[in-house]
């Protein structure tokens, strides 16, 4: 699988990128409206306001859209799934599914986020969520961590 | 005001459509320049004002040397790609309409085949307002787009096929249009079906526009100017962007509803309104084609068919050339080449003038649509 580009955090998502590697997903809400956006900008579009603040989303949500990716020149070792993942506080966001097949994919799907380290860069990405009749499982974030580790 | 009453496009120019040029791309937009200023019957020292794309790598003056033109009053650029082939002509109509400029000059060239290749994944780094996509593998336009498109398929049940439908006729129509790459060289839907994915489960190689080498130009100045002219001049009578929030090139991640395209449906309100016409007063539709699902979501914001429908309208024949509606005789981006959607402004001219190609018989308007911007066209 090719390296994954590192983001470059400028002044406006320094927050989002420290949140991922510290295993939290944070998301830009307005300090005065409450309005949550993504992705984050310097001003709330609903008040004007400048002052924002980073909420912890709840990481669940749902896929909106995905395709496959392959990389077009390099071969892949392993495809990633991107995903439009539509999260419960009501903004999308852009990701990658794990622990799960294409085949197996499908529109609407609940998901839930875990944090992958790429060879040092830590991305959210979501998995299906697990039911909760199977009780908790942090298996998955091992998996997947291995997978991208071991690729 | 999206309307025009008094604005023509009177000279159209463009070099071949190839993949390999052989020269350099400030050539190709001098060559297509001098070939537009030509068509028009006017001379260089007439032209002055300019217009093109913020991506375009040929600076204004540097076509200036090339061509003689001793004097500018008026430039501008648009930004964010495809769009811009009519974004540039709403530029020209709203200068010499100003009296800013008398006769403006609009041009597009690149190698986007031999040189930079935009479906080439992007730079290795990251840039900041890249950090939502680059990071997670939306490294080439294909996946840009096929991340929304995907979103169609599954809101109306849109297959893979479908999609072919549109790139079997763009090639069929290209297939007898000697200025198409593709001439005389027409697929089956079962060669798209055969074709490789591109970005599963979306796009094949055949869903996906040309990379070309080339250039393009278009003359614009006003109507009482474009009297004494060779050739028939050609109205604008309406010019109109349509930019929402939350929007993208052609694309968005962040509307409520991304199975249409927001953006089109408001550029065609303006045009509409503006030419006074309805969608069944379109004789040719010259659509921008990145990608063939962009027909389908275009087709639908333009109201020529309702929304999901695009499947339907196209395989029930509608977009052929004897068809209620043809679409881009020319063969389109897929088909004729990537000039940026600006050679399909040339089909539409060429449509009005009864100059094409393939032509079609009594054209009174042709819309040329790409996605966040439109024209219509009409006889002068």
């Amino acid at each position: 699988m090719p390296s994954v580009i590192p983001p470059v955090p400028g002044a406006d998502d320094a927050f989002f990128w420290d949140g991922v590697r510290a295993g939290r997903l944070l998301l830009q809400a307005c300090a005065d409206c409450g309005a949550v956006r993504h992705p984050p900008a310097p001003m709330c579009a609903r008040c004007r306001s400048l002052r924002h603040e980073a909420r912890e989303s709840t990481g669940r949500g749902t896929v909106y859209s995905w395709i496959v990716s392959r990389h077009p020149t390099e071969p892949d070792a392993q495809p990633r799934i991107v995903a439009l993942v539509q999260l419960d506080e009501g903004v999308r966001l852009v990701s990658n599914l794990v622990d799960v097949e294409p085949a197996d994919v499908h529109n609407d799907m609940p998901v839930e986020v875990v944090f992958v380290d790429h060879d040092g860069t830590v991305l959210p990405q979501f998995r299906p969520t697990t039911p909760f009749w199977e009780g908790s499982d942090t298996h998955g974030v091992h998996e997947a961590s291995q997978k991208a580790g071991g690729a | 005001m999206a309307r025009f009453d008094d604005v023509v496009i009177a000279g159209i120019g463009h070099t071949e459509y190839s993949k390999c040029s052989g020269r350099s791309t400030l050539q190709l937009a001098a060559e297509a320049a001098s070939a537009a200023i030509d068509d028009a019957g006017l001379a260089p020292r007439d032209v002055d004002g300019m217009v093109t794309f913020t991506l375009d790598d040929n600076d204004e003056l540097e076509l200036m040397r090339c061509l003689g033109i001793p004097e500018l009053r008026y430039w501008s650029r648009t930004p964010h790609g495809g769009p811009g082939s009519n974004t540039m002509v709403q530029h020209a109509a709203a200068a010499v309409t100003a009296g800013v400029a008398d006769v403006v000059l609009l041009y597009r060239a690149f190698n986007e085949r031999s040189g930079r290749r935009f479906g080439q994944p992007n730079a290795r780094a990251s840039v900041p307002g890249l950090d939502w996509y680059l990071p997670f593998g939306l490294d080439t336009p294909g996946k840009t787009y096929a991340l929304q498109f995907q979103r169609y398929m599954h809101e109306f049940g849109v297959t893979n096929e479908d999609f072919g439908r549109y790139s079997v006729v763009a090639r069929k129509h290209a297939a007898t249009n000697p200025n198409a790459w593709f001439h005389r060289r027409p697929i089956t839907l079962a060669d798209h079906q055969a074709s490789r994915w591109i970005v599963e489960p979306v796009l094949r190689l055949l869903d996906m526009c040309q990379e070309s080498d080339g250039g393009a130009a278009l003359v614009v100045t006003r109507a009482d100017r474009g009297r004494d002219l060779p050739n028939p001049a050609v109205r604008v009578r309406a010019a109109a962007d349509g930019h929402l929030v939350d929007g993208s090139v052609m694309h968005s991640y962040y509307h409520a509803d991304l199975a249409e395209l927001p953006e089109a449906r408001f550029v065609a309100r303006q045009l509409y309104d503006a030419a006074g016409i309805t969608p069944r007063d379109v004789d040719v539709a010259m659509i921008y084609e990145n990608m063939s699902p962009i027909v389908f979501l275009q087709l639908e914001a333009f109201g020529f068919c309702g929304r999901g429908e695009a499947r339907d309208f196209i395989a029930d024949g509608n977009i052929e050339l004897d068809g209620s509606l043809p679409v881009n005789p020319n063969g389109g981006l897929l088909g004729e080449g990537y000039i940026h959607g600006v050679n399909n402004v040339i089909e539409g001219v060429r449509q009005v003038r009864g100059s094409a190609a393939n032509q079609i018989p009594d054209v009174g308007h042709v819309l040329v649509a790409a996605g966040r911007s439109g024209l219509i066209l009409e006889r002068a």
